[in-house]
């Protein structure tokens, strides 16, 4: 039971967060829009990653397997920028 | 329960380092199309701002809604075979395939109205990413709904329980990686552009 409660407090709290970064985007912040949406992304997916898929109870070996790529990831993305931004 | 991991409840170590193993693959094929999208957010930055607005940001919202109440009524199937409630997984499987249909038919909406205003793929850059992105994610949902039909046929025929909940746990994991990639696709195009 208490699996249930979690579950349904992570969704409210998930709901919550959609309903800030929606609100946020009505507001002008100029660079900051940007960056408060995908902080507030990011929180979301923590959450998702840590009860829905999880990861708070995973050992590490997998843990490795879920986090390794992410890095793979910002180095493409952070790779790709500044050769774009400073070629 | 094996021995090799007594504390964990559901599938076995093998079966979810094969399922993360895939997902790795998955971010990577999302990745290329994320990394696109910065480089001509940086290069663009005033074509993306206008043509963002183009975009139906309530039905955007609406979906978000949709997709993360689906990930919700998935854990709790997944919780549920783990105590072995065979009935309560077939309703969480259930309202998983309504809201995973909901969010596709919201889909449909937003593309029709869309094409009825001349935005198509080839429009420019931003809509090209858009359709691209959100085309791919909604495969990656037909996909999820497609196994979870046949998860549902084999939850009727009763063959999960407490014991055996391997491919429910592997497609819930595959289900909220698609959820994820919702996560930033959503302000990504719709709210910062």
């Amino acid at each position: 039971m208490p699996a249930y409660k979690n579950y349904v407090v992570v969704w409210v709290v998930l709901l919550l967060l959609t309903a800030a970064t929606v609100w946020v985007s009505f507001l002008n912040l100029g660079l900051w829009n940007a960056t408060v949406a995908l902080g507030i992304a990011s929180l979301k997916a923590v959450l998702v990653a840590l009860y829905f898929m999880h990861l708070r109870h995973e050992i590490k070996l997998v843990l490795g397997f879920a986090t390794f790529p992410l890095l793979i990831l910002a180095l493409i993305i952070f790779g790709t920028l500044t050769d774009i931004l400073y070629r | 329960m094996t021995s090799d991991h007594p504390k964990h409840e559901g599938a076995p170590v093998s079966a979810r380092l094969g399922i993360w193993a895939f997902l790795a693959t998955e971010l990577l094929l999302f990745g290329g199309l994320f990394t696109v999208y910065a480089v001509y957010r940086v290069v663009y930055p005033d074509l993306f701002q206008q043509e963002h607005l183009k975009l139906n940001r309530l039905l955007g919202t609406l979906n978000t809604i949709l997709l993360l109440t689906s990930s919700l009524t998935m854990a709790v199937g997944i919780a549920a075979i783990r105590q072995g409630r065979q009935q309560a997984l077939k309703i969480a499987l259930t309202l998983t395939l309504l809201l995973s249909a909901g969010f596709l038919g919201i889909k449909y909406l937003e593309w029709s109205e869309d094409f009825s205003h001349g935005l198509y793929p080839e429009s420019n850059l931003f809509f090209g990413l858009y359709f691209m992105m959100t085309g791919l994610h909604g495969l990656h949902v037909v996909l999820g709904m497609l196994v979870m039909g046949w998860l549902l046929v084999c939850a009727r025929q009763g063959r999960f329980s407490a014991q055996y909940s391997t491919p429910v746990e592997v497609t819930g994991l595959y289900w909220h990686f698609v959820d994820l990639v919702w996560i930033y696709l959503f302000p990504l195009l719709y709210l910062v552009g």
